[in-house]
């Protein structure tokens, strides 16, 4: 049913629609609502599950795991530095395959503190285990949630998921969304059925250690189901879109990429303010067009390279710094496409919230022209 | 005798701990005390390490471990999700003393004051022994330890042991109590009655560490039973913060204990160091009047 909601409100009814039978989550800006909301569906027997009132963030994810691995769906949100407080907990979740599936509300982090929107805290976590999902706007960052916790739960996978999308600019804004029923919810994602678990009955050893003979094959299999959810993910899309309409069957979405120049790579909310700058150069006579990455881990390299087979200017804008190298995404992007002809610019943008235009992204294809990037956009000369 | 016990035992033989290792003894015990019905959440330390080498395991109940400092939040997870499925067993954490004192406090905490029903049992060995004997906050006065090494200006770890039970009676939890494995019936009733009692509840148990102690593999039982002869470990139990119950002893002078030990040598060589060891037999003498342990002879 279409209802104009505020972002976190609709991950949260999602969240609860897809039955979570333990939540445990730490109030954190920007995604206080939705820890909120799920307090008050479980206060008003909307929602049938254990809330776990933690004491941190970590401790949030510490037991998420240990209900996971007795055998319980769970849900977690958090962001920035709550995230960053997890970081321990989230290598050992995906190291013992747990598909626990987790909101990310982008935000920055400190120092210096700030509570706004850029993605360095769930891009800090790239290389953990966990599936990483970026949605461009709230109905995407809902539907995202029912895909994540089927595609994390399948038994050729079995990885943790983030569901990240973007602190205050789709968290706090209220936008249509088709929100799906309870029904149609149960239709398209099946109860829980654990790979093992903890049970008396059938007792098992669980986070054992491991020495030199056997930890690189543990982490040799994590690296294998990351490739095999790709496949997963575009069954799982495409079953979405035969079931709702809206297709995510692709891991990148392209944008105006026939016949384009330059391509923008972008992930977020901020690929909407790249759509409509795009609409309006190409009514100038300007060839440009975006990548829209849905999927950071799994990098989809594949569909990229195919995506942007034909032009010439590829421009990253990265809403992170892996300081003392470049963008995370630019960086990915650049080896991606290594001995390819493209000529790929990074932008760093954004950052903490900075806000962007659609003049900035014609601002950034002027650059793009001239071969200028691999630099931070939008800075304020006048402080540094 | 272990070909006999084994098969017999939730605490499996066979696994990699020292000869005369005071935690293995005391998983051995708490296993059969909780039986089957349990699932144990255990934190990274030498019983981890020792018990679980990958693809082997010593644990014939459900065993899970996670992090160093995290068992007390894995376990109110594990307890709420049997919660929701109406499943019965018994949720356990068996932790090392640096995992329960130090570095898992905020963990334990919130899980304390939440009130899981889970019973926590740390098993206090003195020191960080998985990496090589550091002090910890249950390090006794004058230990020598890796990180408080007796020297030329030192005699070892210069704070007392911290009192954990008494912090986590204080978050309410309706049982708390001591045990040493020199004392099996006691510790394993002691289990017995945490499991049977709903909320959180917290047994401390002293295990003795030979490797890390400096003494023989043999002597394990005597020393543990040497700390509640000289007072130097008490053995009580507390419900709803009151103490209800000690062990009284004819108490031993804390030589007895200390001298018997390679952590506590420099205070017996190259020359004896009176004001030390007087030090700690102040220790010991007002754990005897606070709990009371004294057996006082008829005039
Ligand atoms: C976050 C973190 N810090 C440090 C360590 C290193 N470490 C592993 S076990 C251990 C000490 C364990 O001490 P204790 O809990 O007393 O158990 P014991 O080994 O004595 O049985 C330490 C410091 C770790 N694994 N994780
Ligand atoms: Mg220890």
């Amino acid at each position: 049913m279409l209802q104009i909601t505020e972002g976190s409100h609709a991950v949260a009814e999602i969240a609860k629609f897809c039955r979570p039978q333990v939540v445990a989550a730490y109030p954190i800006t920007p995604q206080t609502h939705i820890v909120e909301a799920l307090a008050d569906m479980v206060a008003n027997c909307e929602l049938d599950a254990e809330y776990i009132t933690v004491e941190s963030e970590f401790s949030a994810l510490s037991a998420c795991l240990g209900a996971s691995a007795a055998g319980s769906r769970v849900y977690s949100a958090t962001t920035s530095q709550g995230l960053a407080l997890m970081f321990e907990v989230c290598f050992n979740v995906a190291g013992m395959r747990q598909p626990i599936v987790m909101s990310i509300v982008n935000r920055s982090l400190g120092a210096p503190l700030s509570i706004w929107n850029d993605q360095q805290d769930s891009i800090s976590l790239r290389d953990s285990g966990w599936l990483q999902f970026y949605a461009e706007d709230n109905q995407e960052a809902t539907d995202l949630h029912m895909i994540a916790y089927k595609v994390a739960e399948d038994h050729d996978v079995l990885l943790p998921a983030f569901v990240c999308f973007d602190g205050f600019i789709l968290s706090h804004t209220y936008e249509p969304v088709d929100m799906p029923s309870q029904e149609e919810v149960d239709a398209y994602l099946p109860a829980f059925t654990p790979y093992h678990r903890l049970d008396a009955k059938d007792p098992i050893s669980m986070g054992m250690y491991a020495t030199p003979d056997y930890y690189m094959e543990f982490r040799y299999e994590l690296e294998r189901a990351m490739q095999r959810s790709i496949d997963v993910i575009k069954r799982a899309g495409a079953e979405f879109a035969e079931q709702f309409g809206r297709d995510y069957s692709a891991l990148v979405e392209s944008y105006r990429l026939d016949d384009a120049e330059i391509a923008f790579i972008a992930m977020g909310s901020i690929c909407g303010t790249v759509k409509d700058a795009i609409d309006e150069m190409r009514d100038a006579g300007k060839k440009v067009g975006l990548a829209k990455i849905r999927t950071y881990r799994p990098f989809p390299t594949e569909e990229l390279t195919r995506a942007l087979a034909g032009v010439s200017t590829v421009a990253v804008l990265d809403k992170n710094i892996s300081l003392g190298s470049g963008g995370a995404v630019g960086t990915e992007v650049k080896a991606m496409l290594a001995g390819s002809g493209i000529t790929v610019l990074d932008y760093i943008i954004a950052l903490g919230g900075r806000d962007v235009r659609k003049r900035d992204i014609a601002a950034i294809v002027d650059l793009a022209d001239k071969g200028v990037g691999d630099m931070f956009y939008g800075l304020r000369t006048e402080v540094l | 005798m272990a070909e006999h016990v084994a098969g017999c035992e939730l605490f499996e033989s066979g696994h990699r701990a020292c000869g005369g290792c005071g935690p293995a003894l005391a998983a051995r015990l708490l296993l059969n005390a909780t039986g089957e019905n349990a699932i144990v959440v255990a934190s990274t330390g030498c019983m981890e390490v020792f018990s679980t080498p990958y693809p082997e395991t010593a644990w014939k109940v459900p065993w899970i471990h996670s992090l160093f400092e995290n068992a007390a939040a894995v376990a109110s997870g594990i307890e709420a999700s049997l919660k929701r499925q109406g499943r019965s067993e018994k949720v356990l954490c068996v932790c090392g003393d640096g995992a329960t004192f130090d570095i898992g406090v905020l963990c334990i905490s919130g899980a304390f004051e939440r009130g899981h029903d889970i019973t926590y049992i740390c098993y206090d060995n003195e020191a960080y022994m998985n990496t090589g004997i550091q002090r910890s906050g249950a390090t006794p006065y004058d230990a020598s330890t890796t990180t408080s090494p007796a020297g030329a200006c030192s005699t070892g770890n210069q704070r007392p042991k911290k009192d954990m039970p008494a912090i986590l009676a204080a978050h309410g939890a309706p049982y708390v109590a001591t045990a040493s494995i020199s004392y099996p019936q006691d510790f394993m009733k002691k289990v017995e009655k945490a499991l049977n009692t709903p909320g959180p509840c917290y047994i401390q148990v002293h295990a003795p560490c030979c490797t890390g102690w400096g003494f023989e593999a043999g002597e394990t039982l005597n020393i543990g039973k040497l700390a509640i002869e000289t007072g130097m470990w008490v053995n009580f139990e507390m419900e709803n913060g009151e103490v209800t119950k000690v062990k009284k002893v004819k108490r031993k002078p804390v030589e007895e204990y200390l001298s018997r030990q390679k952590r506590f040598r420099h205070l017996f060589k190259p020359q004896r160091r009176d004001a030390e060891i007087a030090k700690i037999q102040a220790i010991a003498d007002r754990n005897a009047e606070k709990y009371g342990i004294d057996i006082k002879k008829k005039e």
